[in-house]
């Protein structure tokens, strides 16, 4: 039996979560997550790996990122170069192939975590493209016309931010986890994940003062758990007291160090006229 | 084994495959999942539901099927401690209500009919007057209006399990019908642009070119058409009157346009289209624009979206001098025509939940000008209007 994917001592996971993880490791399917950003997406691969004592392969995916680069690219222009130059390399064309990152986990001996980071921000297309490799873990090199299988089936992680929809053929082939905004007590739980022996009072001011923000109508980013551990972080540095995080009294609605917080301009404007008009009733 | 939960899935429109339902089958084969309600819920969860607009659907039924399962093994014979419901309802209920348990019999009786429901009642339960369940009007069960209620189903034992997970019906907010925020209607509208590649090849393709001279040994030039964002758009607002309530919803509609589109033309209007059209709302009457221009300025193949609640009296549609604002000549129902004749492409979003439409005559007319294409101002009805645009 295989390890199970549990809370590690830096990461906590909810149940569901974990069910998710495990579900996809035993079957062998790639798990889709997605979820507001920072509440721990692309951390949760890393922690996969390290609990199960996986490699972790990364890919990151940008806007012109194609399927084919995962794979292999062919350098055609090396090739060109060498053939100007007359090097005797050039004859191999195998000798200008380069691997990509999916190959890359289908070479390791050992099986290891394979995370796709943000697939929405690549070509529609792209999810589709990919199908037959992640469904068979296997692909073609026409170039040197060999067929790469995978020597262990990767664990597969794919994060998106719902930019782009995904095509229901690549959804089908996934499991899948809305990672949900965390509860109180499951955020203090990993709040004492991250910074331990915290004052308990300094954790309880902190998180009123967080889902007030969170809770202000209106706001064009809300706050999510990477930018409250930010900010404890910093209130930490600065040795705010307790007492100063308490956005009760009316004086003074925007906590000390907002900017780890709030992370747009008109947001930060919109606090500071709450603020006034506060200020204005307690007068 | 659970087809009738899957079936049951599909008639709630949650987009479930077969391929799903056997991964499901497959990963419980395979014992991934413990044997409790909540592990198989996770699980079920993870293979069948691939988004989160549909988590909601899939929680509601979720708990219809299993409705009563997880009670079978665990809850039956839960006692509920007398003491702590007692030491509750002191915390809960002020003097007045406290008189008004003794007005039903007082607390012994309170308690005693309490034990005798939980004994008859083998099933969870919600509504109604008798029983102990949620929202109704009982004296027992939670969110009641009963002043002697008395809260049941919300103890700190019971509050991990995952029947409250899905009772809880958290990711309501992300169904479909429900959320419109300026991100989400970026993904709908995205739908509208086709990166079309047409016209004659103007742009060197330098990977093609470098591929082909590398296989070729000689130079050979490739050319590609220049990308270029193909949609344009003509946008009609609806402002002021009854429209008011729902501006910022439209106006978030409208920001994610500008960027969307290379070509977005807009004019605002007022309940219904007349022979003049405006782009400054505060200088509606001075710089008013003549629906005609609009019509001769801009090619057919613009694509035309109405933004607008279309609650306004028959009158305003049908007959001229209907307008509420100023006497037109000819009926609304007229100007929409000669628009809807040039342009193919038309749709009319409306912020008013379609439920609602039936109702409104002025909503059943327009609509039926439109040619049925009215959709409702959520992401589903973004959706559906620009996948009609774009055919």
């Amino acid at each position: 039996m295989e390890k199970r994917f549990e809370s590690t001592d830096t990461y906590i996971a909810t149940e569901d979560l974990m069910v998710a993880v495990n579900a996809s490791v035993a079957l062998e399917r790639p798990l889709l997550i997605k979820g507001e950003p920072g509440t721990g997406k692309t951390v949760l691969a890393e922690e996969i790996a390290k609990a199960l004592g996986k490699p972790l392969i990364q890919w990151h995916i940008k806007s012109t990122t194609k399927a084919l680069h995962g794979l292999y690219e062919y350098d055609a222009v090396a090739r060109l170069r060498d053939s100007q130059l007359g090097d005797e390399r050039v004859h191999d064309i195998s000798n200008y192939i380069v691997k990509g990152k999916l190959w890359e986990a289908f070479d390791l001996d050992e099986k290891p975590v394979l995370l796709i980071d943000e697939i929405d921000k690549a070509d529609i297309e792209f999810p589709n493209d990919l199908l037959l490799e992640l469904d068979r873990m296997e692909f073609h090199v026409y170039e040197t016309r060999q067929t790469i299988r995978a020597r262990q089936r990767p664990i597969v992680l794919i994060t998106s931010n719902n930019e782009k929809e995904l095509p229901d053929a690549f959804l089908r082939r996934c499991f899948f986890h809305y990672i949900r905004f965390p509860e109180r007590d499951t955020m203090e739980r990993i709040i004492a994940v991250h910074y331990p022996g915290l004052q308990k009072r300094l954790v309880t001011e902190a998180l009123n003062a967080f889902y007030d923000i969170r809770e202000v109508p209106g706001l064009k980013k809300k706050p999510s758990t990477s930018e409250l551990l930010d900010w404890i972080k910093l209130l930490l540095i600065e040795d705010i007291p307790p007492e100063a995080l308490r956005t009760g009294n009316k004086k003074d609605i925007i906590p000390p160090l907002y900017g780890a917080l709030l992370k747009n301009e008109q947001d930060v404007h919109m606090f500071e006229r709450l603020a006034f008009l506060h200020r204005r009733e307690g007068s | 084994m659970f087809i009738d939960f899957f079936l049951k899935l599909r008639d709630a429109r949650v987009p479930a495959s077969l391929k799903e339902y056997l991964m499901l089958l497959e990963a419980m084969d395979r014992e991934v999942a413990g044997y409790s309600v909540d592990d198989f819920y996770y699980l079920s969860r993870a293979s069948l539901v691939k988004d989160e607009r549909n988590l909601d659907k899939f929680d509601r039924v979720f708990g219809e099927v299993f409705k009563g399962i997880e009670a079978l093994g665990e809850a039956i014979d839960e006692e509920i401690p007398e003491e702590w419901l007692r030491k509750l309802a002191e915390k809960m209920l002020t003097e007045e209500e406290k008189a008004k348990i003794e007005a039903l019999g007082g607390w012994e009786k309170v308690m005693e009919t309490l034990k005798e429901r939980l004994r008859e009642q083998r099933r969870r339960h919600q509504g109604g007057n008798k029983w102990i369940g949620t929202a109704g009007t009982s004296p027992f069960g939670a969110y009641g209006y009963n002043p002697e209620g008395v809260r049941i189903g919300q103890d700190e034992n019971r509050h991990h399990r995952a029947i409250k997970v899905w009772d809880k019906r958290e990711f309501k907010n992300l169904d479909d019908d429900v959320k419109l925020g300026t991100r989400n209607i970026k993904v709908a509208l995205r739908r509208l642009r086709r990166f079309a590649r047409e016209g004659a090849p103007s742009e060197l393709d330098l990977p093609g070119t470098i591929r082909s001279t590398a296989h070729n040994g000689y130079l050979d030039i490739h050319m590609v058409p220049e990308r270029r964002n193909q949609v344009k758009v003509l946008l009609f607002l609806d402002v002021g009157g009854s429209m008011d309530p729902h501006v910022r919803t439209v106006e978030e509609l409208f920001s994610a346009a500008r960027s969307e589109f290379k070509h977005l033309e807009y004019f605002y209007f007022h309940n219904c289209l007349y022979e003049g059209v405006w782009k400054d709302n505060r200088r509606r009457h001075a710089e008013s624009i003549d629906t005609w221009d609009v019509l001769h300025t801009y090619p057919a193949d613009y694509k035309v979206i109405f933004v607008g609640d279309a609650s306004m009296s028959p009158y305003e549609i049908a007959y001229p001098g209907g307008s509420v604002e100023h006497w037109n000549e000819e009926p609304g129902i007229l100007w929409m025509q000669r628009l809807l004749d040039v342009y193919a492409h038309a749709v009319w979003l409306n912020p008013v939940p379609a439920a609602a439409w039936d109702s409104m005559a002025s909503i059943q007319m327009v609509r039926q000008i439109m040619g049925g294409h009215m959709y409702q101002l959520t992401l589903d009805g973004l959706d559906q209007a620009m996948r009609e645009l774009s055919r």
